[in-house]
């Protein structure tokens, strides 16, 4: 099953202002994997994600989305970015955040109609969130801004879905919500990479993982490579499985 | 003359029509597109493209020793872009902040500019009188051509913003998404730099380089305050910008020695005090009063509370109490128990009160919501 690789990683050396932040990393994703990216904090996962979307330009190493470059199959990647990482105060809606998941779909001048209206909604209902449609998104709390940003991913009706810390900051509500429409993409075929912080949800949320510090230190799936090893390899200190019950 | 004997003499006198027109034009250009300057944050951005461009207007006099003000505005353009691009080279080749480098750039320009101007000004003949209005701008300056100038500018930024408006929306919102979503972000950020710069330059014969980047600003500052829609945004900007400059110009031309530029960004401003003052979603006093409702109605539904935790030890809840024994509770006013009357959530008998159905509903949901927070 596991045999057609999504997203091949070769080589990948990033680096800011010298400093390498990405060093060497081969990864290959197979196609319909749930996968954590995991590490300390400054390990390079969330470059890693942007060098696979093309956002960081690598100084070294290719990247290749189901065979071909980025540029030629945007269409099958959605991104979800930290939630973080853009100005709330912007002035529109949640259902309006969700419809720019079609304008990469749509050409030029064209507007998002009455088809991209449906789908934006019918995504909002899946995360919980149709009845803050016309809310300001400044007004919704961190878990239902996560939300939205996860509707907007889900428009894309894309095969790969890149996630940056979508767990960080939300309610357990949202964070069991998020989980279980991530557990359905996978189930329907799509392959789900995650950059993911809390170590002890790794084994109940996912079925692959890759362990990244600079250096990727292993990737596979979760009931083979997640041992005492591994974690103590990436983070540096003695660290033990048993230890994050 | 007054100022109503003007807007009767806008209509009908050619010179004071034609720098009527300009000043509005150039509102609606600046506030079209100070939104999109506004809401990516480079508020700081215009200021230091309006500086860098006070060399070009010398070193293009210098050089053909035209007058004529498109000529200057060329110079204008291209130190402009020269100070825009150099600012973008210095943030990403060195360890420099944005604002450090808008600093450096807008001081090193302005100061070469004026080193340039001084040197000018005390050549022999007398053909450079006049250059240092590009300093704040002089509206009556203004001919039909230049006017003529600022509509195609106006033209081509409604155009662009039309034909990539989406593309500019999710540009503004959220970056790294938009090139996730193979847009060419690089494109549309020079296209947006580009026209920003453009509109600077049409502003320098009105305004000035020192106060042209209030016009780009306060539109747009004052229109976020009024709507959550990028488009009404956008719309109102153009509508505060093209109100300062007819009013800034209706001002200045009924009573004499006042300069056309500093009254209209004067105008600008106070409709930038107005908007964060009376808005009614974020204005400042409508959030006082809102703060000061909220913080009534929290007393309330403690007191509500500190009630039904009585009441609910009995079987009946509308079972009647003495009001003594809220005395105990610190919250507690006569105030407060009429208020929660008005509202129908207790009935007040005498010296004694009831919870009834409306009041033990909303204090049992109050208790929820706490609950849930806990989940």
């Amino acid at each position: 099953m596991k045999d057609k690789i999504a997203i091949k990683v070769d080589d990948l050396t990033v680096a800011y202002n010298f400093k390498p932040v990405l060093w060497d990393v081969d990864l290959s994703i197979p196609e319909g994997v749930l996968m954590a990216i995991v590490g300390p904090n400054g390990a390079g996962k969330s470059t890693l994600i942007k060098a696979m979307l093309d956002i960081v330009k690598p100084i070294a190493g290719t990247i290749e989305i189901f065979g071909k470059p980025y540029k030629k199959q945007y269409k099958e990647v959605a991104y979800v970015p930290q939630k973080g990482s853009v100005d709330w105060d912007f002035p529109t809606t949640a259902l309006d955040v969700v419809l720019m998941g079609t304008y990469g779909s749509l050409g030029w001048i064209k507007r998002p109609g009455k088809t991209e209206k449906k789908e934006a909604l019918e995504a909002l209902e899946k995360v919980g969130m149709l009845e803050f449609r016309s809310r300001q998104i400044s007004q919704l709390s961190g878990g239902q801004q996560q939300r939205v940003f996860l509707a907007r991913a889900l428009v894309q009706k894309a095969s790969i879905y890149i996630m940056d810390e979508p767990f960080q900051g939300v309610d357990a509500t949202t964070e069991k919500a998020i989980i279980n429409i991530l557990k359905e993409l996978r189930k329907s075929g799509k392959t789900v990479v995650v950059v993911h912080h809390d170590l002890q949800t790794v084994p109940e949320y996912f079925d692959w993982v890759t362990f990244l510090n600079v250096k990727k230190i292993a990737t596979g799936s979760v009931k083979d490579i997640f041992n005492d090893d591994n974690l103590t390899k990436t983070y540096g200190i003695n660290y033990k499985v048993s230890l994050l019950q | 003359m007054s100022v109503q004997e003007y807007f009767s003499l806008v209509l009908t006198d050619y010179t004071l029509r034609t720098i009527t027109l300009g000043t509005a034009i150039l509102g609606i250009v600046c506030g079209m597109l100070g939104s999109f300057a506004v809401l990516r944050k480079q508020s700081l951005l215009g200021d230091a493209i309006s500086h860098a461009a006070l060399p070009g207007i010398v070193i293009a006099f210098l050089i053909t020793g035209a007058k004529t003000s498109n000529t200057l505005l060329i110079g204008a353009l291209i130190s402009g872009l020269i100070g825009t691009f150099w600012i973008s080279g210095i943030i990403k080749k060195t360890h420099l902040k944005s604002d450090t480098a808008l600093g450096l750039i807008l001081s090193l320009f302005f100061g070469f500019g004026m080193l340039l101007l001084t040197f000018v000004q005390k050549m022999p003949d007398a053909q450079q009188a006049g250059l240092d209005k590009y300093l704040f701008g002089q509206a009556a300056t203004l001919v039909e051509s230049d006017v003529w100038l600022m509509a195609v500018v106006m033209g081509v930024s409604l155009v662009v913003l039309i034909i990539f408006w989406k593309e500019f929306k999710v540009l503004h919102f959220d970056p790294d998404y938009s090139k996730s979503l193979g847009l060419n972000t690089y494109v549309l950020d020079v296209l947006m730099t580009t026209l920003i710069v453009m509109a600077i330059v049409i502003g320098l014969q009105t305004v000035g380089v020192v106060l042209m980047s209030a016009m780009l600003l306060a539109p747009a500052a004052a229109a976020r305050q009024w709507t959550n829609n990028l488009g009404i945004m956008v719309f109102l900007a153009s509508l505060f910008g093209a109100l300062s400059g007819i009013f800034g110009t209706a001002i200045s031309a009924t009573s004499n020695n006042l300069p056309t530029g500093p009254v209209i960004v004067l105008i600008a401003a106070a409709i930038v005090v107005i908007s964060f003052l009376f808005s009614p979603g974020r204005g400042i006093l409508f959030r006082e009063i809102r703060h000061w409702k909220n913080r009534n109605d929290l007393q309330l539904h403690k007191t509500l509370y500190f009630m039904f935790e009585i009441a609910k030890t009995h079987n009946d809840i509308s079972h009647p109490h003495k009001i003594k024994i809220l005395n105990n509770f610190q919250g507690y006013t006569r105030n407060s128990l009429k208020n929660l009357e008005d509202r129908a959530y207790i009935t007040v008998d005498g010296p004694m009160w009831s919870l009834t159905q409306k009041g033990y509903d909303k204090a049992m949901n109050l208790y929820n919501q706490q609950d849930n927070t806990h989940d």
